[in-house]
């Protein structure tokens, strides 16, 4: 139903929603990254619980118009907790032809479309593919739609104000947002504050935002054309103070965090690259944490300078996404091999090769445990949610340290750029993950001179002493050759080869009595479980909530360490009939557990660029208790 | 954590030595540079727990193992840029690396100019043999054209690279040459290294003599030297020969020349200036030689200040914090829009 002014006027009502999906969609240069942003700044502010998708192409100016060219924001916002995006948005707001073609198809039946109608002439319609206009020839029969010609009216509010109508145009989207604002409710504080702020050095910029954005929320009061305005109510939280933050600022600040309880310096080392590089950026601003970050000529120069710092006595740390963990490889070995801290994120992308530079995928699993030459093992830790990215990297800090081994933190495209709100941690919680430098001599010769024994190991972690250049009387050289136990002198001794192997294997795997246990969350007996990793969580997590809801038991099991594997994991999964194995790869977990545990559980994929969403996940529970 | 050089005790060789047996080829010019860095040390007052030896992969790139000093024995080619962290980190340290022609200049080419043209403070060596020693006599970057090896039974076609010419053209600040043969004039490349503040980098012209003897026999050996090797001296006009009798001179075209001094006269003998502003000069002299069968020059080719990268980044942590005070991880977590929940 297409609705048009020219309606007779009808009392405004205001409805309740339990929740609200919108998805932002226009020309990447039209905003659209910016404007899904400011809403939901203003959610959050507002009290909701949300959950961010943005979806941009790889290009950053991808001619206009075109379909790759469309940039795309989802949010969900909610009055309940939420740990998703949302499925299928209920409201789309469409910029552009393009926008409308490429989006249309995820909006749930009979939602809402708010188009920019001035955008809707020939060329761009041509430009998206359209023979017929697409407001017009029925293609939106079944959709609640509101034409809103978002572009004339901007320029409309910006004649006065000095601006040209060049620049006016550019200030569409925040017309866009002020209808939307209008429409569910939203405060408008925030947003004009902010534009203030960003926009304070430029005042004509600020102005014409700022009019915009009025005009939009003063265009959804006064035309009535829309019957209804729509409230989310904010949610019922855990008390504290709350701020929105995705998951590469949290990883950032998780850094810091990390360095401050280790009480050792941080040095970043990178080479730029999607999605990774905002966590150079960030931390790069951090300088006055004492934090040192590098940008390397390539990722082997960033992970060895990394390497370089550890020996060094800092926290060396090297972040990438999967074509730079390809390269990091010898490096991460030889780290393992001189038993040295380091920490290697790698925030992954599709792949392989170049990939979708700027899609989500979780397939680097395997590259991460098993992606050196030798016998190598180290331990990979991995993000679930934007916020819990801080204490992921905390932890990957800790075991690096502690153990003086290499750790993978995996992340991925959708946690660095996905936002939620964050109850900040009372930093008085965060563990101590201090860890004593060696000083003195640790071992007596034969004649009972005292020596160091840069290979003799702690007892209980096997861990070697960390002593760093600078102190005295412990000179001595590490490298990759093979080294005498104890000694640490080159050694080509096959037993000892043995040994070593058999000891840095022990090492890590003894981590597993020092992480906690699988994250369980069960509300009854259950004889089908999910099994997930990474940021799959989200999804698993809305999707059992709903097949709870007067259905089934079922069980989620979740793994924040991928190795060593919790050590309670074998029992856990013995306990189910069916278990499903949810990932955004063609099963790489799924094939670990099938060949560690010799349970054949159901492997689920998918590697489309997008987060599964909880609906498809629910289905795939159902499916399994049917089947059970 | 550091000691204080100036009150450290004396050393001794003995204090530089470690208790690891060197593993090259008996009469590898690699023995030679070791024991001019071992006597050297005591005499530079460097401290052995401040000084750090990194390296890549080679017979060269054994090096830091005889070292008493920190070390590392890195990976292939990547030394310049374990040592880049290492010193942006601890610029309390000297940090030196070590590598062969093959580390340093094949795999590790692009981390040798990137160290280089950031200025961080280490000490690049390159131990020049022209050959790939430790994988058994394959051709290296610096092989001449035409050398028979076991990858090349025809010999090679490709063109070698001019170490030095490659760092001054990465605007190295220091520049040097000296050669395996003249324990002196190693360690006063070594000494002058030692006292750059910055990226130095100095080539060891370095005998392999399993599988390129002699490569430089023709230039380093002792009768040579005074009609092959040309000696640098910072404000000298530049002269060799027994006598002095030979020198350089740039002509009308701007080309360096090698020529009698008695033909030209002594007054319009180039002036070596290893401070020049830019290393067009330096440059210059380090294509004055095609190979180690021509007169070639040694010595300090250019020796200029310029900001150092690791003090750099500490002044900048020091500017930030005086801009925003130490950093508080409490209000960094509320830096942007809060919100309470009651
Ligand atoms: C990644 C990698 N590729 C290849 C090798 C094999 N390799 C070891 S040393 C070397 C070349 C050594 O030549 P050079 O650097 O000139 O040192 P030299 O032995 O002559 O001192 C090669 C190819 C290796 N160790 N690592
Ligand atoms: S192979 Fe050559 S460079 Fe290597 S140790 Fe033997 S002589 Fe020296
Ligand atoms: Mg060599």
């Amino acid at each position: 139903m297409t609705d048009t002014v020219t309606r007779q006027p009808a009392p405004r009502i205001s409805e309740d929603l339990d929740r609200l999906v919108i998805r932002f969609a226009g020309d990447s240069g039209d905003g659209m990254q910016l404007t899904g942003d400011r809403f939901t700044s203003a959610s959050a502010l507002f009290g909701n619980d949300l959950a961010t998708l943005p979806d941009f192409p790889a290009e950053i100016r991808a001619p206009a118009g075109t379909l790759h060219g469309v940039s795309a924001f989802q949010v969900q916002v909610a009055s309940e907790t939420v740990t998703t995006p949302g499925d299928a948005p209920t409201v789309l707001v469409a910029m552009n032809p393009a926008a409308l073609r490429s989006e249309l198809d995820r909006l749930e039946a009979g939602g809402t479309v708010i188009v920019n109608s001035d955008a809707f002439e020939e060329r761009n319609l041509d430009k998206a593919g359209y023979t017929d206009d697409p407001l017009t020839d029925g293609t939106l029969d079944g959709y609640t739609t509101y034409l809103v010609p978002m572009t004339s009216l901007t320029k409309e509010v910006c004649k006065d104000l000095g601006v040209k109508p060049r620049d006016a145009e550019r200030s569409k989207n925040f017309f866009a947002l002020g209808v939307v604002s209008w429409l569910f409710d939203r405060p408008t504080q925030p947003t004009l504050d902010w534009i203030d702020v960003k926009f304070g050095k430029r005042p004509l910029v600020a102005a014409a935002n700022a009019a915009a954005f009025k005009a939009g929320h003063a265009f959804g009061e006064t035309t009535e054309m829309f019957q209804a305005t729509y409230k989310v109510r904010p949610a019922e939280l855990e008390p504290g103070t709350y701020t929105s933050i995705n998951g590469n600022t949290a990883l950032s600040w998780g850094l810091i965090a990390a360095a401050q309880q280790a009480k050792l310096p941080l040095f970043l080392a990178s080479y730029p690259i999607t999605p990774a590089s905002d966590v150079l950026h960030e931390l790069s601003g951090r300088k006055n944490f004492g934090v040192r970050t590098f940008q390397a000529e390539d990722e082997i120069a960033a992970a060895c300078a990394a390497v370089g710092a550890s020996f060094g006595g800092h926290i060396g740390v090297t972040t990438t996404s999967g074509p730079g963990l390809a390269l990091k490889a010898e490096t991460i070995g030889l780290a393992l091999s001189i038993e040295l801290p380091l920490l290697v994120i790698d925030i992954q992308r599709g792949g392989p090769s170049t990939g979708l530079p700027t899609k989500t995928e979780a397939s680097d699993l395997n590259l991460a445990l098993y992606g050196r030459h030798g016998e190598a093992p180290l331990p990979v830790v991995a993000a679930y949610s934007p916020s819990q990215c801080f204490f992921a990297a905390i932890e990957a800090v800790r075991i690096a340290l502690k153990y003086r081994t290499p750790v993978i933190l995996l992340s991925d495209g959708y946690l660095a750029n996905g936002s939620e709100p964050w109850r900040l941690p009372d930093l008085e919680d965060l563990p101590d993950i201090s860890v004593d430098f060696t000083t003195r001599f640790n071992d007596a010769d034969e004649e009972g001179n005292p020596v160091f024994q840069p290979y003799k190991r702690d007892p209980q972690t096997l861990a070697r002493p960390w002593a760093v250049p600078g102190t005295p009387d412990l000179m001595h050289r590490v490298g990759g050759l093979e080294k005498e136990d104890v000694t640490g002198n080159i050694s080509y001794t096959p037993a000892n080869h043995g040994l070593m192997t058999e000891l840095r294997a022990a090492k890590v795997d003894g981590i597993a009595a020092d992480i906690p246990p699988t994250m369980l969350d069960s509300d009854g007996p259950a004889t089908v479980a999910v099994l997930s990793w990474g940021s799959v969580w989200g999804s698993v997590t809305s999707a059992v909530r709903r097949v709870r809801a007067g259905g089934p038991a079922v069980d989620h099991l979740h793994l924040t360490h991928l190795n060593p594997l919790h050590a309670d994991l074998g029992d856990l999964l013995g306990r189910y009939r069916t278990v499903l194995v949810p990932e955004m790869n063609l099963g790489q977990l799924a094939s670990i557990v099938r060949s560690r545990y010799l349970i054949d559980v159901k492997s689920i994929t998918k590697v489309e660029g997008v987060p599964f969403t909880a609906s498809e996940i629910a289905a795939a529970i159902a499916g399994a208790v049917d089947d059970d | 954590m550091t000691t204080d050089m100036s009150t450290g005790p004396t050393t001794t060789k003995a204090d530089w030595t470690s208790d690891q047996e060197p593993r090259w080829c008996p009469g590898c010019g690699d023995y030679s540079i070791l024991s001019a860095m071992q006597l050297l040390m005591p005499q530079l007052g460097a401290r052995p727990e401040n000084t750090v030896f990194v390296s890549g992969i080679g017979c060269a790139a054994r090096f830091p193992y005889y070292m008493k000093t920190y070390g590392m024995h890195g990976i292939h080619g990547r030394a310049p840029a374990l040592a880049t962290g290492l010193a942006t980190c601890r610029p309390d340290l000297d940090v030196w690396v070590v590598g062969g022609d093959g580390d340093i200049l094949s795999i590790g080419g692009n981390h040798l100019l990137h160290a280089l043209r950031r200025n961080v403070n280490i000490k690049i060596l390159l131990f020049n043999n022209q050959i790939y020693g430790l994988t058994k006599g394959q051709y290296s970057p610096t092989s001449e054209i035409g050398k028979v090896t076991k990858s090349t039974p025809l010999g090679s076609v490709d063109e070698p690279l001019n170490p030095l010419s490659v760092a001054l053209g990465a605007e190295a600040t220091f520049v040097a040459r000296t050669h395996d043969m003249d324990r002196t004039h190693m360690q006063d490349m070594f000494r002058r290294a030692w006292e750059h503040a910055g990226a130095a980098f100095v080539e060891v012209y370095q005998n392999c003599n399993v599988f390129n003897d002699g490569a430089f026999a023709e230039i380093t050996k002792k009768d040579k030297r005074p009609s092959m090797l040309i000696t640098l001296q910072h404000g000298e006009p530049i002269r060799f020969g027994a006598e002095g009798e030979r020198g350089v001179i740039m002509n009308r075209s701007g080309e360096l020349q090698l020529v009698d001094v008695a033909d030209v006269g002594e007054e319009n003998l180039l002036v070596h200036d290893e401070r020049a502003e830019t290393p067009s000069l330096a440059f210059a002299l380090s294509r004055l030689s095609s190979g180690p069968f021509m007169p070639t020059p040694i010595g300090v080719f250019r020796a200029v200040e310029g900001p150092e990268y690791a003090s750099q980044v500490s002044r900048q942590l020091a500017f930030a914090q005086d801009r925003s005070g130490p950093g508080d991880l409490a209000a960094l977590l509320r830096s942007r829009a809060t919100w309470e929940v009651a």
